[in-house]
């Protein structure tokens, strides 16, 4: 099967993904304590509902946001409140969070299943909220606002993102492996909510085993519904999963600068977050549980773990048989993932995966001076300058560099990748964006 | 494990391609290896140690050159190094040895440490120094030529004596054609296929590595294998040579004889190896095919009008200048820019 790809630029990196993505997905026994930050993803901070020393279930509401763009926070354990004081926050350095002790005794709770064709789009929306459900793969956008699009916005495709680009992750694949009629039925409810028929679900070719369950449960469930969910093999080439290159690569749209998918006629979902719909419609289950790939080549042990929102990286470290020689820790892809400095942080709804690398796999090297190469114009996805940024940065003059179209970044990171300088474009980008934010 | 900040936080992405600077300069140094080596079969040693003086004068001018403004000193990186064999590559091999010296300091330290160090001079730092030689001593520049396959009659002549070297001197191909005329030079080499056999693998007299198109070809090719340069300069440098020798390059118009002038002088390795220079050449590919069409052009306009017989040092300098000018004309194409700028995003 020929790939899709997208218009211009990308890099391949080595894809590290034999460390875990022959390894099914590992439910790891609940921590004895779980932090669960009162921000965890775009939007307003939460406000907790429970106070100190009050008993919770898991799956209960804690915290909720109201009149704001949110969503709401369940406790991820049974057990008693412990306290709600600042803790540290993988993004924000410290953020109140809510302290839970588990009970020990208390056994896991269980959900009844229903037909979720039997309920109305309304009521399937407002279960989506009622769960928590962001979008998992970066920033958690709240999904019920994403799946109540406004009126003027006409949809008429939902592409699932099962591209994982980033080096190391193995989540979506394990998932769509193992779960590939729930997150086609997830894709259904999704296209019902937004009343079309049309869904893709873009995965690269590295990934030949998804393609195939993936394209068995879609023609078992084909017929089912009045709609039609196709899978697309996609060329295996970094940044293939990030929105305007994967929706370029499964319909040739292009959302233009500023724009949103909404302005092609375009939903994205990521795979954890079609899968969290589909057992939020099915069984009113929230968010409070994540599939995240623990790698890199510092762990002792490698694992994609079925895991509780609010469980302390310390433990998880623990669980895994420790860590030795770690040089970085990575929360997310490397390519676009952030560093954290403590363990004391807790897994949230939108962490993907952590990495724990070694000196062999990243690199802390002095940059030097840019040699024009051109490397990092031709890498650049959106077809930028990053070279001439950075030298106008360097200048002082990041405030100058609008007309690099410096706004298109989304820093990928392709530039910085392949700089033979290594030059650390990106944060240059950055650093450009908040100089002519500065000058108004 | 304990849990205080021991780790880098430094920011995405947090990998890295293998390639950098030096490994880009060390792996250009050694594609022009095989260079060096038949001109050592055509010149004699005294290639070799010219080359050789001309490299440790770039690494000691510029090591000197960044200590003295405070830089931390980055010779390793091998640019200086590359600098050095071309710069030795495009004076002829019967100079003497003060001259590479000479050259060391122009293209090191005023060329690129006083305009800011690597990456921010305008104009390629080893044509400087060709071109500050050619100025300073037309003489030794234009006449130190060794007939080739010295080699052969005897290594040390060439190697100790420079007294000898006058009485072996004699006129480059370019110089002939220049004052005598193209038929005096295919008289010179017996006829039209021997002066391109000749040529193309290197038997003539020049500098030390203009010689051979053919190990100038192969070593070009190998970057491009490498991904280190693309076609962009070195064809459109070529084909505008040749084209403009064919038009204005005979005794009447379309005559022209362009192979000779694509064959000849320092053109495949200006093409190859100085005009694909990163740092003086432009960035994009549309922009690098105008700088190759210049490039080309200039040249051979140099050699059939202006006053010296070769051009393409000064052809690429002159480039060079324009080099910014055409970074900053050719943006790159961008993926769906805003629509009308600035766009409000829908809420
Ligand atoms: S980080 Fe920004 S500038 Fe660099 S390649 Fe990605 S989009 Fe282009
Ligand atoms: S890749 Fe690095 S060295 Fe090359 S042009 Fe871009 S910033 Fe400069």
């Amino acid at each position: 099967m020929a790939g899709t790809t997208f218009a211009k630029g990308g890099i391949h990196p080595d894809e590290h993904k034999e460390l875990t993505e022959g390894l099914a997905i590992e439910v790891m026994p609940p921590p004895s304590q779980v932090v669960l930050p009162l921000s965890m993803h775009f939007g307003a901070i939460a406000k907790p509902t429970v106070k100190k020393k009050q008993e919770v279930q898991e799956g209960e509401e804690i915290a909720v946001v109201e009149k704001a763009l949110g969503a709401s926070i369940h406790s991820s354990v049974t057990g008693v409140v412990k306290a709600i004081e600042p803790r540290p926050h993988p993004t924000m350095v410290r953020c109140d969070a809510v302290i839970i002790d588990r009970d020990p005794e208390a056994p896991p709770r269980q959900y009844d299943s229903e037909d979720w064709r039997k309920l109305s789009r309304e009521q399937l929306l407002a279960r989506v909220k009622n769960a928590g459900i962001v979008g998992m793969g970066g920033a958690g956008f709240p999904t019920f606002v994403k799946l109540s699009p406004p009126p003027n916005a006409k949809i008429d495709t939902l592409v699932l993102n099962g591209a994982e680009c980033e080096p190391y992750l193995t989540t979506d694949h394990r998932l769509m492996l193992e779960y590939p009629e729930k997150i086609i039925e997830g894709a259904k409810i999704i296209l019902k909510i937004l009343g079309i028929k049309q869904g893709i679900i873009g995965i690269e070719l590295n990934k030949p085993d998804a393609i195939n369950t993936m394209n068995k449960a879609a023609q078992q469930l084909a017929g089912k519904d009045d709609d039609v969910i196709k899978v697309q093999g996609m060329d295996v080439k970094y940044p293939q999963g990030s929105e305007k290159q994967l929706i370029y690569s499964l319909t040739k749209r292009s959302v233009p600068g500023g724009g949103l998918p909404f302005d092609v006629g375009v939903i994205v979902q990521n795979i954890s977050t079609t899968l969290a719909v589909f057992e939020a419609a099915t069984m009113q289950k929230p968010v409070y549980e994540k599939v995240a790939t623990f790698s890199g080549r510092a762990l002792h042990r490698q694992a994609n773990l079925q895991i509780k929102v609010g469980t302390l990286l310390s433990d998880v470290v623990n669980y895994l048989g420790g860590a030795k020689d770690v040089v970085k820790i990575v929360s997310g892809g490397p390519m676009m993932g952030f560093a954290i400095s403590s363990l004391d942080v807790p897994v949230t709804k939108t962490t993907s995966g952590v990495l724990f690398l070694n000196s062999s796999e990243t690199d802390l090297g002095e940059f030097g001076p840019c040699i024009h190469c051109g490397w990092c114009m031709e890498a650049c996805p959106m077809g930028l300058s990053p070279k001439e940024v950075a030298l106008y940065v360097e200048a002082g003059r990041g405030h100058l560099t609008e007309k690099f179209g410096i706004f298109d970044c989304f820093e990928c990171g392709c530039c910085a990748y392949v700089c033979p300088a290594k030059r650390p474009l990106v944060q240059f980008a950055r650093l450009a964006k908040i100089a002519i934010k500065k000058r108004g | 494990m304990t849990s205080k900040p021991e780790w880098a936080v430094s920011v995405s992405p947090h990998i890295r391609k293998g390639t950098t600077t030096a490994q880009i300069m060390w792996t250009v140094s050694a594609s022009l290896m095989p260079v060096l080596i038949l001109s050592i079969y055509n010149f004699g040693f005294r290639s070799l140690i010219i080359t050789l003086v001309s490299v440790l004068s770039c690494v000691v001018v510029e090591a000197i050159s960044q200590k003295a403004m405070g830089r931390s000193v980055t010779v390793t990186d091998g640019s200086a190094v590359l600098t050095g064999i071309l710069l030795a590559f495009v004076i002829p091999p019967g100079v003497p040895y003060y001259l590479p010296m000479i050259g060391a300091v122009a293209a090191m330290f005023i060329t690129k440490e006083l305009m800011g160090g690597l990456g921010y001079n305008v104009w390629n730092p080893a044509l400087v120094g060709r071109a500050l030689l050619q100025a300073s001593f037309p003489v030794a520049i234009t006449t130190a030529w060794i007939p080739p396959q010295q080699l052969s009659k005897g290594v040390w002549d060439v190697f100790l004596g420079s007294g000898a070297l006058d009485a072996i001197s004699t006129a480059t191909p370019l110089a002939v054609v220049k004052q005598y005329g193209m038929k005096a030079l295919v008289q010179q080499f017996g006829g039209i296929d021997t002066i391109y056999w000749n040529f193309f693998v290197g038997f003539k007299p020049g500098c030390i590595g203009e010689t051979s198109a053919l190990l100038i070809l192969l070593g070009g090719l190998f970057l491009m294998s490498r991904k280190i340069i693309t076609w962009h300069i070195p064809v459109s440098t070529l084909g505008s040579a040749a084209l403009i020798a064919w038009i204005f390059g005979g005794e009447t118009w379309f005559s022209g004889a362009p192979l000779v002038h694509v064959l000849s002088g320092g053109l495949m390795l200006g093409a190859f190896y100085m005009a694909t220079d990163y740092v003086t050449s432009p960035t994009l590919k549309s922009a690098q095919l105008l700088f190759g069409f210049g490039v080309g052009g200039l040249t051979v306009l140099i050699r059939l009008k202006g006053g010296y017989p070769e051009g393409v040092c000064y052809a690429i300098l002159l480039m060079n200048c324009l080099t910014p000018a055409l970074d900053e004309w050719f943006q790159p194409k961008r993926f769906a820019p805003p629509k009308a700028a600035p766009v409000a995003a829908v809420k």
